[in-house]
């Protein structure tokens, strides 16, 4: 039975993080054929959106496997990491690239402006910028050569998680119920590592319930 | 492509034949009484109109037909001015995309939630300083007002775009009757507070206070423009758009058009408004259509009409006062209007 997970775990998270991507493509599909489809009347912000939030989705979920490792001593979870990390890159490139075709037509002059003066898109493009190193050593030849700098280096998710939450937050209009929930996820997948790491026992002893050192 | 100026005249296989028009309301009068619903009257025998309104004859969702009286007045509605000649926007994007909040926050939320709501009966609440105040129902309001099509462009803050045929009759006709003293300087509106038929309402984490308030300076108010919309495409409101009366100004961002209005009021001080509470540096009271007052998070300078599709996802020039210019530029004249945004 163990055997049976281990082996299909893979494969099958990896069939199931297509879905929502197959499932917008099914609607692009129906609405370039002039059949009726759930995109509504804006469907390039539609995609947009649909895309970002399984960005953030698997963000979390990729923040979610060493937490639960911890806990649960579920070891499986390691090597479905990577997979989840470079399904919150293609979702977040999708989003993207389906903001620059979609709602900017590709005009490249408006999408360096648009990138300049709305703080929300600055925030979220760094984000993005700051993914793609992340995604391009994702592999286990980089994972060798790198060694210690790979860690270092992986360690941008946590800011790119807050950068993300701030892009969100900036852009609701009003209804801070989505954005209030995922950010309070991401804060308490980083706390965890936070009081994992030592850093809060050092740093704020009242969270240990010893006395201060020295 | 700058789509303002071309001129589309509906095509004639849009404007349902007489003949065909008359014996669908036969069958749906049938039908009606079939089901015991409320009975649509006949209509005369001789429709001696000018022109035929916008009027949808497909298949409506929300199961309130509208009140005898009402499907009276609705059926005789005719062309009134103002009305633009570019392309309506379908019925299903008019009727499906909405911001409501009240009903929830994404676009496919109020026509979902909403379908159930309750617009029959309705009274309005009138106070202020005003010499005719107190409750006035739907049916008292509307008897003395022959209502009329509107094709308006309605341009929303989030920079898309629709042009809707509302069926309604003028704000102004409305105010004389309850006779405004010279201390009211602006009117307030409210929309119907009723978190148990709004569930957007009861929202813990929202930065809307309910009910919705708008208002307008009095000269604003009773401009020719400023317009009650009972209906649109020939039919009364669905709930999703504001039923069973809401306010269109099409010179100003959406947001201003207040819709299921229950309370009207004539003030000395301008009224705050909601979303001008909501987020003060984003939105403000007064909020003409104006391409080159950004909003502070993305432009106004373009808009989307909709329906937009993936590839050309039609973006227009968005023009001064949403085209209307002629009829209310006047009205700012001494107006610093990136101040009063």
């Amino acid at each position: 039975m163990k055997r049976v997970v281990n082996r299909g775990i893979k494969p099958l998270l990896f069939l199931f993080s297509l879905a929502p991507f197959f499932w917008c493509l099914s609607e692009v599909l129906l609405l370039v054929n002039g059949q009726p489809h759930s995109l509504g009347a804006d469907p390039g912000k539609e995609i947009v959106h649909f895309n970002g939030q399984w960005a953030l989705r698997f963000l979390i979920l990729t923040l979610m496997v060493t937490p639960l490792r911890q806990l649960l001593a579920w070891s499986f979870l390691t090597r479905v990491r990577r997979m989840l990390g470079l399904f919150a890159f293609f979702y977040a490139t999708l989003h993207v690239v389906s903001y620059a075709v979609f709602l900017l037509e590709l005009q490249f002059v408006e999408i360096v402006a648009d990138v300049i003066k709305r703080p929300y898109i600055t925030v979220g493009f760094a984000a993005f910028i700051l993914l793609i190193p992340l995604a391009l050593t994702s592999n286990q030849w980089m994972i060798g050569r790198l060694r210690q700098r790979w860690r270092k280096l992986h360690k941008l998710v946590y800011l790119i998680s807050v950068l993300v939450i701030i892009h969100f937050a900036w852009l609701t209009k009003s209804d801070y119920e989505e954005v209030i929930i995922y950010g309070l996820v991401v804060v308490l997948l980083l706390g965890f590592r936070l009081f994992r790491s030592g850093w809060l026992a050092q740093n704020f002893p009242v969270f240990t319930g010893r006395n201060a050192p020295g | 492509m700058n789509r303002i100026n071309n001129i589309c005249r509906l095509p004639s296989s849009e404007i349902t034949d007489e003949a065909v028009f008359n014996s669908r309301r036969r069958f749906l009068r049938a039908a009606c009484m079939a089901s015991a619903a409320s009975v649509i009257p006949a209509l005369p025998a001789q429709e001696t109109s000018k022109g035929h309104v916008l009027r949808y004859e497909g298949e409506m969702s929300y199961a309130q037909l509208p009140p005898r009286w009402m499907a009276g007045k609705l059926s005789q509605a005719r062309q009134g001015k103002f009305s633009t000649r570019e392309d309506a926007t379908p019925w299903e994007y008019v009727t499906g995309y909405n911001n409501f909040y009240e009903f929830g926050t994404a676009k496919e939320d109020p026509a979902e939630h909403a379908a159930d709501f309750n617009s029959d009966p309705w009274s309005v609440e009138i106070s202020g300083e005003a010499e005719v105040t107190g409750k006035i129902t739907l049916e008292d309001m509307l008897k003395p007002h022959d209502l009329e099509e509107r094709i308006y462009r309605l341009r929303c803050v989030e920079a898309w775009s629709m042009v809707v045929p509302w069926i309604g009759f003028p704000l102004v006709d409305l105010i004389k009757r309850f006779r405004p003293t010279s201390a009211a300087k602006f009117v307030r509106f409210e929309t119907l507070y009723d978190p148990k038929q709004m569930p957007g309402q009861r929202s813990r984490f929202s930065s809307i206070d309910y009910p919705y308030v708008e208002g307008l300076r009095m000269d604003e108010a009773v401009n020719e423009l400023a317009f009650i919309a009972v209906g649109v495409y020939g039919n009364s409101l669905p709930p999703q758009n504001g039923a069973p009366l809401r306010l269109v100004v099409p010179w100003k961002y959406g947001f201003k058009s207040i819709k299921s209005i229950a309370k009207i009021s004539f003030t000395k001080k301008r009224p705050k408004t909601t979303w001008e509470k909501a987020g003060p540096r984003e939105y403000g009271f007064y909020a003409n259509v104006n391409p080159s007052v950004d909003h502070p998070r993305w432009s106004q300078a373009t808009e989307r009409r909709l329906p937009s599709s993936l590839f050309s996802p039609n973006r227009i020039e968005t023009i001064a006062f949403n085209g209307y210019g002629p009829q209310v530029a006047h009205l700012y004249s001494n107006m610093d209007l990136k101040r009063y945004f």
